[in-house]
């Protein structure tokens, strides 16, 4: 399958990566060749075969519905590019 | 002290020929004079290092030990460690303090052992070189050219060069073994599921696994005493029994059959690594075991499999990096949409935003079946080749990489040559196996050569004994790189 550049530049408005054209056209080529490695898969015959979504086929362990987790607001905050009183800025989302 | 074993280095800090302060020392000294040059450190906390050997020396007074009990161990820059500045290898964690500390940190704190620092690595992982990092390149300590693989290179180097008794690694495609190869050390990749995932940064979560790097199968057989172990808070966390990993170290080798599969063996390996390994084969049979021809008939399929599912995982797993709650963010934006997209384009490198684009197009609407659900079928079939591999010998070998370390830069322009490089250890993270590589020799320019041990599920007591009897016969794991004074 043939990725185009406007292929390339919807992927990463998906992803949130701004892109320059410079980068695309970089992007588009290697995202070429790594596709062409990737286009190996096609040709094996796979009818039947129940996907593996992990290393152990085991089921999810469940726990009891209770709070194990304390406030630690202050600390992890500390860590943030921005807040105030506790909350988290972000640019103006609703006029 | 430099050359001591672990257990050496515990029993002479048991017996106070030294302290855990002065051994901290040492090794801090040594990163000081070596790192400029190496660079495998990222972040190096003299303060909390010393205070950690301070509280070890007072439990060494009061004879409250554990095997690791003061010991000074690096740990790959994926690990949060409470206080301690934890990057990944990236711009988007440059300035990330961690709030706790993962599984891994409190088991080796629990265990009484020193952090002595973060060492380098691929951005989050992603790499076979250790170029990929935010940090800069690590060097090869047998030769400044070369690259000293990745993603735990730092790791590695700082091993290989003394500049730590031990280390920790993740590995996700082969990133314990690869640069543990490349760098003459002994690693050990254990099923998946062993180690809590619980404070390390994510990658691709069915994949990742943690595990211990150091000089011999002997140390690595402490540290993954210390390293294993159930944890609730990570959801694919094992429950099982205990295990001492050092139990069967001395158990001799007669009668283990060895599977050696044709598909390892091929022309893509160099004559170099493909004499090595045939020369460590022979030692084993010396050693009593018996060689099998095995097919792993799929494994050629892991690389394609490898680089649609691990992007997958990152995509989804990286979306959490937004510039809110903690990360870079970027200056200057118009909008929130403007400031995600601006903060991950220049916080993330370019293999970073590669695996990130390729995984968000294989879970794209269309596209999903084709790649991502055809990959997951694929997957079980490498790994059912593994199954009915193991019905007919106990461990399989191999080389761990098809070359020696490339030259730095050889292949930072063309990504396919950089996955290629671990065709070898990538089918066994897919299939969830423990995996390890241990030193089997040199080439001839000098460079360090791995032989790969493949384990069946929960087999690591026995792997370690099968690396630990070889190292009793063979020395490549004692060797040291030259103008690396030890």
């Amino acid at each position: 399958m043939l990725l185009s550049i406007d292929d390339v530049f919807k992927i990463a408005r998906l992803a949130r990566l701004g892109l320059t054209e410079d980068e695309a056209q970089i992007a588009h080529s290697q995202l070429s060749s790594i596709f062409g490695l990737i286009a190996e898969m096609q040709a094996v015959d796979t009818h039947g075969i129940e996907p593996m979504s992990h290393a152990q086929d085991i089921s999810q362990r469940l726990r009891e519905d209770t709070v194990t987790e304390t406030n630690q607001r202050e600390l992890f905050q500390s860590a943030a590019p921005q807040v105030k009183n506790g909350l988290y800025l972000v640019p103006q989302v609703i006029e | 002290m430099l050359t001591s074993s672990l257990s050496q280095l515990g029993a002479a800090l048991r017996s106070k020929k030294i302290s855990s302060v002065e051994l901290t020392q040492l090794y801090l000294k040594r990163i000081a004079a070596l790192n400029p040059e190496l660079n495998a450190y990222i972040t190096v906390n003299e303060e909390l290092s010393l205070q950690q050997a301070r509280a070890a020396d007072t439990q060494l007074a009061l004879s409250h030990t554990h095997a690791l009990t003061g010991i000074p161990i690096a740990q790959k820059d994926i690990f949060c460690a409470k206080g301690w500045r934890t990057t990944c290898g990236s711009k988007m964690l440059s300035n990330f303090i961690a709030p706790y500390d993962a599984h891994v940190i409190e088991q080796f704190n629990r265990a009484g052992a020193v952090n002595l620092g973060k060492t380098n690595m691929d951005e989050f992982a992603m790499g076979s070189s250790n170029e990929t990092s935010f940090f800069g390149k690590v060097k090869n300590p047998w030769n400044r050219n070369s690259v000293p693989g990745g993603s735990s290179g730092g790791s590695a180097a700082a091993i290989s060069a003394r500049m730590c008794a031990a280390a920790t690694g993740t590995d996700t495609g082969g990133s314990i073994r690869q640069p543990a190869a490349l760098c003459g050390i002994s690693g050990l990749k254990p099923t998946y599921g062993v180690i809590s995932r619980y404070g390390m940064v994510a990658f691709a979560s069915s994949l990742d696994q943690a595990g211990p790097m150091a000089r011999s199968a002997e140390d690595l057989s402490l540290l993954l005493n210390a390293m294993a172990g159930f944890d609730a808070r990570d959801s694919t966390s094992l429950q099982r029994e205990p295990e001492d990993y050092t139990r069967n170290l001395n158990t001799p080798l007669n009668g283990l059959r060895i599977g050696l599969p044709k598909e390892f063996f091929t022309e893509g390996v160099h004559s170099d690594v493909a004499n090595a390994i045939e020369s460590a084969i022979a030692e084993y049979k010396k050693l009593g075991a018996r060689i099998v021809d095995i097919h792993l008939p799929n494994s050629s399929l892991s690389v394609p499999v490898y680089y649609v599912l691990a992007p997958a995982e990152a995509s989804s797993n990286l979306s959490r990096f937004d510039g809110v709650r903690y990360g870079y963010r970027a200056s200057g934006y118009a909008n929130l949409a403007e400031m995600y997209e601006k903060s991950r384009a220049q916080g993330f490198g370019a293999e970073v935003k590669r695996r990130i684009m390729i995984g968000t197009y294989v879970l794209s609407h269309g596209y999903y079946d084709a790649y991502y659900l055809q990959a997951q079928k694929i997957r079980r079939l490498i790994a059912q080749d593994f199954v009915e591999a193991f019905k007919q010998c106990d461990v399989i070998m191999g080389p761990t990489t098809p070359t020696t370390a490339f030259n730095l830069g050889e292949k930072n322009d063309d990504p396919v040559q950089m996955y290629l490089s671990d065709i070898y250890t990538i089918a066994v993270n897919l299939a969830g196996l423990p995996g390890m590589s241990i030193p089997a020799g040199f080439s001839n320019n000098g460079l360090p050569i791995g032989l790969q041990i493949i384990g069946n599920y929960f087999e690591e007591a026995r792997m370690l004994n099968v690396a630990h009897q070889y190292q009793q016969v063979a020395d490549w794991h004692t060797r040291s790189p030259q103008h690396i004074e030890v």
